[in-house]
């Protein structure tokens, strides 16, 4: 039942509003609203009992396992949220001037400094409010180098065809052609077909290591060499950080321009949806070009950094400093992790990966990519049940919602038929790996012994399998009484 | 080990398994040149108690000043309930809900937000946020150039009275797509967009005219003129707003004779804590007809294999996740949380609820402006009727005069200067619901001292007023 549906005339949560009733003289009647918007009318506890209801409908890091490929459905410290809802936090002024600022601003300078650190990057902003921004920007500072230099015949940004589909997709935002480069039967990129795409026109390329299919890109210095040797640069998607915290840094590896996403690596939550947040980081070459604002040491001061001083920025991607409260959680986060912690979290998403990977593969699984070490994560291939079986990787992701697990991440990266591609993150014990792998064990034998209760599932749940061909036919988008 | 389960026997137990001797190995395909040693310039890492102690440390020195500062970012009343509810768990750390079944509760909740936002802007359709107002007008922008059928141009017409970070964020994010962004002049007195201005451009090919209510001043625009020259001209008309002021202004579905196509503005009024601009959330409503055009993701009721009704992520052929370089946006990570607060913002205070933050925020900065209004030198620079913010000329630098009130702990508004120096020393101020009379008296009275401080020091002084 909806919210709306809850409603009665007259009704009111009244100890919400002000009780100051004011009148709108000053609003002359030509801008006035004629009718009030339909809202619910509902008293606080029909509010509090309904979303407190809805909420139970979900799964999530705090009730289920959620491992969920790509994303790092870790666990979200309670801490975080409490120190960063501190009254002080909370009330800032986005414009608040900087007397009134130093300290949210020694925060956000500190978390700069390690994100440096911990990426081996030259520079950081932290401004791109998710991945994608991040992405974004960072392709952008790629054009603004290029642009600086007078090499403006350079139109292509190469991407791999296992790459997230934003990597594409923020390409093209910045005025960049896409093209393709193939993965090859080890899940390393195909580094012949790379030397056939690259030339004059070559701005630069976007990987991912380890790489979407979740193994680590072991050619990545000789691709680093190339792509530079042909004048393009590389863009890392850091959205896989976790596996390689505090071992290896993108830096290192030749990247010259990195986003992270905080909301995977540094644990802040990822709210249904988001917030999120996608700092880049830069080498020196591309500092000028870098986001603002920015956060700046001057003797004892931080200072803001902005357009004013910042000429050659690529500009402002949000109207204030991006998602503020997202990079606190992070710092927060950050500060109780400490130096060890960080290479704990790349250590232990590791061997849970590896330990899941050999314990479903003894299982009966395919392993996408079994000549290879997990990193973080990696891809199981159905492909053979499902010819064999009729049974699909969707209705194994369904089914195992019944055994109270959150599917993997389904059908992407696009080029593995029927995968799976499951990340269990460091936060998570050995028993419950052992209970996934139950599941998947005993979904298997049901996908023999009686296939169509796999095919129909879920059945436990608040809903069954949901008419998604329906809900785009017979678009209903919004209640209307 | 923070926030990790393994014993030692299950370590050993683990690799044994997977037939490694030690953790390192399974780093063994990364080559060795590669590896890096200590991350020597992270700090080692702290308990809670110890994080706690620096955090509360660093809150305070900001010193929660009385704040009467608006410019894009409101302090209204956030209802207890509203956190209380959006940082249960299963709201707060679930992601996007791909696994639909698994997910009814957060698709339920966004398919409330959207009947919501469709409401309050009279559009049919919303989806489920962009990451702020600013980047939610970039998308609207880009949008507008896809689905300008009647239009082939990529030019745009963006008043100057519109906030001046919201112009920049958009130039920034849709320049390289050879986007371009004319200006237009706003007028002197009333403070609105220059009917005269716009005229120049009469006949001329541009994709869509963006109307902010109110716009960056405050000051009501006559959208309704606004609109129907947009449409006149076959350009599209994006509307920015409010939400709160929409409780009791013109919605944009209603503006002119045909309405706005596509609604944007940022969503932090409703529920979400200034938290030093973030994370706030953008919200954008639309017309049917360009639903397909829309970035981000949008929630659908259907029904689900026992015809039992259910909720489920809708359209997404939109999205990049499936049409990757052709996506109408490459966003994926939204603004969900906030979102979910907005929804419980909306439920508890009812169309009603909002009515009366919007009048009593009009009210009080109609007070403000009055008290600051009788102090020597002091007048609104605009005469058009505005929602909850104004533009007071001052007899001094406005930021010398913010500078000396802060020093007394009053932050006295937005320094409009430096992105409008034609009208002089200028501030935007605003006193929202949550500033009681004597807060107003506290400003008047030390604005006051500020004044007088410098009248006794003419030397100082900028005879324009
Ligand atoms: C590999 C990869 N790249 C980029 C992104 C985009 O990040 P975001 O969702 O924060 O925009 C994601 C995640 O969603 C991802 O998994």
């Amino acid at each position: 039942m909806l919210i709306f549906e809850k409603s009665r005339a007259g009704r009111r949560a009244t100890a919400q509003a002000p009780l100051q009733e004011s009148d709108l003289d000053g609003l002359p009647q030509q801008f006035r609203r004629r009718q009030s918007a339909s809202m619910p009318e509902v008293s606080e506890m029909q509010v509090v009992r309904h979303y407190t209801q809805l909420s139970q409908k979900n799964f999530s890091i705090d009730t289920h396992f959620y491992p969920l490929g790509s994303c790092t459905m870790k666990y979200n410290p309670r801490a975080s949220n409490s120190l960063a809802s501190l009254p002080g936090f909370l009330a800032r002024h986005p414009l608040a001037p900087e007397t009134h600022s130093q300290g949210f601003m020694g925060c956000m300078y500190d978390l700069q400094e390690m994100l440096k650190e911990a990426t081996g990057m030259f520079a950081v902003s932290l401004s791109p409010a998710a991945g994608a921004q991040g992405e974004f920007a960072g392709v952008a500072m790629i054009r603004a180098y290029h642009d600086a230099r007078g090499d403006d015949a350079r139109n292509e940004i190469l991407v791999p065809d296992a790459a997230h589909g934003t990597n594409p997709a923020s390409a093209v935002m910045c005025g960049y052609k896409v093209r393709e480069i193939p993965t090859g039967g080890d899940g390393d990129i195909d580094v012949e077909a790379l030397k056939g795409v690259l030339g004059p026109q070559t701005a630069g390329i976007m990987l991912t290591n380890p790489s979407t299919v979740g193994v680590f890109e072991r050619r990545i210095k000789e691709i680093a060499g190339l792509v530079h040797e042909a004048g393009g640069l590389l863009y890392y998607d850091g959205a896989n950080l976790n596996a390689i915290l505090g071992k290896v840094r993108p830096g290192d590896m030749g990247f010259d321009v990195i986003h992270m996403n905080l909301h995977k690596t540094f644990s802040t939550p990822h709210g249904g949806g988001g917030p999120g947040a996608g700092p880049v980081g830069v080498s020196e070459r591309l500092e000028p070009y870098l986001p603002v604002p920015m956060v700046a040491q001057d003797g004892a001061d931080y200072v803001w950094l902005t357009e004013d001083n910042r000429a050659e920025s690529i500009g402002r991607l949000s109207a204030f400093a991006g998602n503020a409260g997202v990079l606190l959680r992070a710092y927060i986060y950050a500060r109780l992790l400490g130096r060890d912690g960080m290479h704990r979290v790349a250590e232990f998403s590791t061997l849970n990966a590896n330990y899941l990977l050999k314990r479903l593969t003894d299982a009966g699984f395919d392993a996408a990519y079994p000549q290879r070490r997990a990193s973080h994560e990696f891809i199981l291939t159905l492909k053979r049940q499902a010819r064999e079986l009729g049974v699909n990787t969707m209705d194994f992701a369904k089914r195992l919602l019944d055994f109270g697990v959150h599917a993997p991440t389904t059908y992407f990266p696009l080029l593995v038929p029927e995968c799976l591609l499951i990340e269990p993150t460091e936060t998570e014990a050995q028993d419950e790996l052992d209970r996934f792998v139950d599941s998947m064990t005993a979904i298997l034998q049901e996908a023999q012994n009686d296939p169509e209760r796999v095919k129909s599932a879920p059945h436990d749940l608040p809903v069954r399998r949901l008419d998604d061909v329906r809900a785009a036919r017979d678009l209903d988008l919004a209640w209307k009484g | 080990m923070p926030f990790i389960p393994h014993t030692e026997a299950d370590i050993q137990a683990m690799l044994a398994i997977i037939g490694a001797p030690d953790i390192d190995t399974l780093f063994d395909e990364i080559p060795q040149a590669l590896r890096c040693g200590e991350l020597e310039k992270i700090p080692q890492g702290m308990s809670e108690m110890e994080v706690g102690r620096l955090m509360n440390v660093r809150a305070r020195q900001d010193g929660q000043p009385l704040c009467f500062i608006g410019a894009g970012a409101y302090d209204h009343h956030i209802p207890a309930a509203v956190w209380q509810l959006a940082t249960r768990g299963e709201f707060y750390t679930a992601y996007t809900p791909y696994q639909a079944e698994a997910s009814q509760g957060t698709l339920q909740l966004l398919y409330e937000f959207q009947s919501m936002m469709t409401a309050l802007t009279v559009m049919d359709v919303s989806n489920t946020s962009l990451y702020d107002g600013a980047s939610a007008l970039a998308e609207a922008v880009l949008m507008a150039v896809r689905a300008n059928r009647k239009s082939k141009s990529k030019r745009i017409l963006l008043p100057r009275s519109l906030h001046p970070a919201y112009r920049r964020v958009v130039h920034s994010i849709v320049r390289n797509q050879g986007i371009e962004l004319v200006e237009l002049p706003f007028d002197m007195e009333s403070g609105q967009t220059d009917p005269e201005g716009l005229e120049q451009y009469a006949g001329e090919d541009f994709a869509a005219l963006v109307i902010p209510q109110c716009n960056f001043f405050g000051v009501l625009e006559s959208v309704d003129e606004l609109t129907d020259w947009a449409h006149a001209n076959r350009m599209l008309a994006v509307a920015v707003a409010n939400p709160v002021a929409l409780a009791v202004l013109q919605p944009p579905g209603e503006w002119g004779e045909q309405g706005a196509d596509i609604c944007c503005g940022e969503g932090q009024p409703l529920g979400a804590p200034l938290a030093s601009g973030g994370p706030y959330f953008g919200f954008l409503t639309c017309t049917q007809k360009l639903v397909r055009q829309m970035p981000g993701r949008i929630i659908g009721r259907t029904l689900d294999l026992d015809g039992k009704t259910g909720f489920t992520l809708t359209l997404q052929a939109r999205e990049q996740h499936i049409r990757r370089s052709k996506a109408t946006s490459n966003i994926c990570t939204n603004q969900g949380l906030m979102v979910t607060a907005a929804t419980i913002h909306m439920s508890l205070l009812g169309a009603q609820g909002l009515e009366r933050v919007a009048a009593a925020c009009h009210a009080n900065t109609g007070k403000l402006v009055k008290a600051l209004s009788g102090l020597p030198g002091v007048s609104p620079v605009f005469k058009g009727a505005v929602f909850h913010e104004r533009v007071l000329r001052l007899p001094l630098e406005t930021k010398d005069a913010l500078r000396s009130l802060a020093a007394h702990n009053v932050l006295g508004g937005y320094d409009l200067s430096a992105d409008y120096p034609e009208l002089g020393n200028a501030v935007l101020v605003c006193a929202t619901e949550m500033r009681s009379d004597e807060d107003i008296e506290q400003y008047r009275s030390k604005l006051e001292r500020v004044i007088n401080a410098r009248i006794q020091t003419p030397c100082k002084l900028k005879p324009d007023w």
